[in-house]
């Protein structure tokens, strides 16, 4: 049977400088991170023939090809699942590659800065937001930390997960965004000021929740044919897949709360790359929340459901533990790129151009996304 | 309580659909109506017009009980919409309803009641104006 195994590669990362804001709009941003990325693949910005552009916040197509001066651009698509998106898209771009309908996909994302009432104005007006919108934002449930603080206190009082354990999250992404230059919050954090910071949602506390960030960041998707002749070693995608959680639009109306999209996907991809868990070196876990990680380590079969919280004790998830996570500090202290430079960090991982947080000897790894009300992807990939 | 209300930065509104207006308009008449499929009966909840067992665009609105039990909740103690500043922390709740879908809603009375997974709730309704009443839980005493 056809499948994607090993049919694309990531031949080319760039990223903006990140920050709380910037000066520079959304269009600019993203085009600064999808120059860096051609470049980076050994690419002249003409090559590209197909573009993903993220879904959220108006870029499209045409903005790549008036300001590359495309003139063959072949493919163009949209994965709109929120933080899904862009690991999704790498999905879209490998069967673009592999089919031979483009050659160079180029899949960007970026953010501007933050207004006031970005979050509930905008998520308001999203299509996959409508039944939110009626019947949950009238009574007070307007934002991301809300809705999933449902599915974080369910799983806390069905299996014993514990506030402490959503700790080991975030303290993990920092201490790994201390070694990384480009992350936004490099200051220690220990259990005692996670424990001190304040309450957002319950039990979400300001430090379970992800930065705000303005910046940018994009791949190149090539055939593994022509990644032979690029700039670096080509890390080939050998397992790729997204999922949908039941009742999609609506956590509330959810069967299981604690059962999210990936959990579909997971598999798929596990077989696809014909590896198991045990062959995975390094992992970028979509972290908008700490125990969206503790969720997905579960739904992606590293442990049985409910037992995440145990999983992550005792160092496993730090750099020098069994499964690093985020090493580039994710989302939580990196910056919220959306999951975009999740990518980007496996990629260089897999490359092996981490400098001090370079995870010895990585040679396979997964990268996933988790969006909207619980859509998921991910990407097994290797060098 | 309605000038109360208007005094208040503005809270986001519902803007029912001609197809979910029953629901808001039987919240106004203190009741808790749901779709049912006339083929199959099964009852469904947020509205929407397919059956997702049978494929009948065929429903009618069914008056449920208010009764339940909490399923989850949260204390929202960041008031994320500037209309609910005045109002934090409060609880909400994702009710697991007796005639099986969920509602969820404000926990407004608990008084000394523990949250927890399984405690039973009941619906009440909160007049907002002419036009929009909301649901809101209660504790069962």
């Amino acid at each position: 049977m056809f499948n994607l195994r090993d049919k694309a590669a990531v031949t080319g990362v760039g990223e903006t400088i990140y920050a709380r804001e910037s000066e520079q709009s959304q269009l600019a941003l993203t085009l600064g991170a999808s120059l860096r990325a051609i470049v980076d693949a050994g690419l002249d910005p003409k090559e590209i023939d197909g573009v993903i552009p993220y879904s959220g916040g108006g870029i499209v197509a045409e903005d790549f090809i008036t300001n590359f001066g495309l003139h063959d651009l072949r493919y163009s698509a949209q994965t709109p699942m929120g933080g899904a998106s862009p690991v999704a898209a790498l999905q879209s771009a490998a069967m673009a590659v592999a089919t031979g309908v483009a050659n160079h996909v180029l899949v960007a994302l970026g953010r501007g800065s933050i207004s006031g009432g970005r979050i509930t104005s905008r998520l308001a007006q999203m299509p996959q937001m409508r039944l939110v919108a009626e019947f949950e934002m009238p009574i007070g449930t307007n934002a991301p930390a809300q809705f999933y603080a449902h599915m974080a206190r369910r799983h806390m009082e069905l299996y014993g997960t514990t506030s402490e354990q959503f700790g080991e999250v975030a303290i993990t992404c920092r201490q790994n965004a201390k070694l990384n230059e480009r992350a936004m919050m490099r200051k220690p954090m220990t259990l005692e000021d996670h424990q001190n910071s304040r309450m957002i949602a319950e039990p979400f506390r300001l430090f379970d929740c992800s930065l705000e960030s303005a910046g940018a960041a994009a791949v190149v998707v090539s055939s593994p044919e022509r990644a032979r002749d690029l700039a670096h070693p080509p890390i080939l995608i050998s397992g790729v897949a997204e999922g949908h959680p039941e009742s999609p639009s609506a956590i509330t109306q959810r069967p299981d709360l604690t059962r999210m999209g990936i959990a579909r996907a997971a598999p798929i991809a596990f077989a696809m790359a014909d590896v198991t868990h045990a062959d995975i070196d390094v992992a970028e876990i979509y972290d908008c929340f700490t125990y969206i990680v503790l969720c997905q380590l579960e739904d992606l079969g590293f442990c049985a459901k409910g037992e995440g919280g145990e999983f992550i004790a005792d160092g496993r998830i730090r750099l020098d533990g069994e499964l690093p996570i985020n090493t580039h500090g994710g989302l939580l202290s990196e910056a919220h790129i959306a999951g975009m430079n999740h990518i980007v960090e496996l990629v260089r991982q897999l490359r092996g151009d981490c400098g001090e947080r370079q995870v010895k000897g990585a040679e396979t790894g997964l990268v996933t996304g988790f969006g909207d009300l619980g859509d998921g992807s991910i990407a097994i990939m290797h060098r | 309580m309605i000038e109360e209300y208007d005094q208040l930065p503005k809270k986001p509104r519902p803007e029912p659909s001609a197809e979910n207006q029953p629901y808001w308009d039987g919240l106004l008449k203190h009741r808790l109506l749901v779709q049912c499929c006339l083929n199959c009966q099964k009852l469904r909840h947020y509205p929407r017009p397919m059956c997702d067992a049978c494929y009948s665009m065929d429903f009618t609105w069914q008056e449920i009980n208010g009764h339940g039990t909490i399923h989850s909740w949260t204390v929202s103690h960041h008031p994320f919409h500037h209309g609910f500043k005045h109002e934090v922390p409060y609880v909400t709740v994702t009710a697991d309803l007796e005639a099986g879908v969920r509602l969820q809603a404000p926990l407004l009375g608990h008084g000394e009641a523990t949250l927890t997974l399984g405690l039973a709730v009941v619906v009440a309704y909160i007049n907002i104006d002419a036009t929009l009443t909301l649901p809101c839980l209660n504790v069962v005493p």
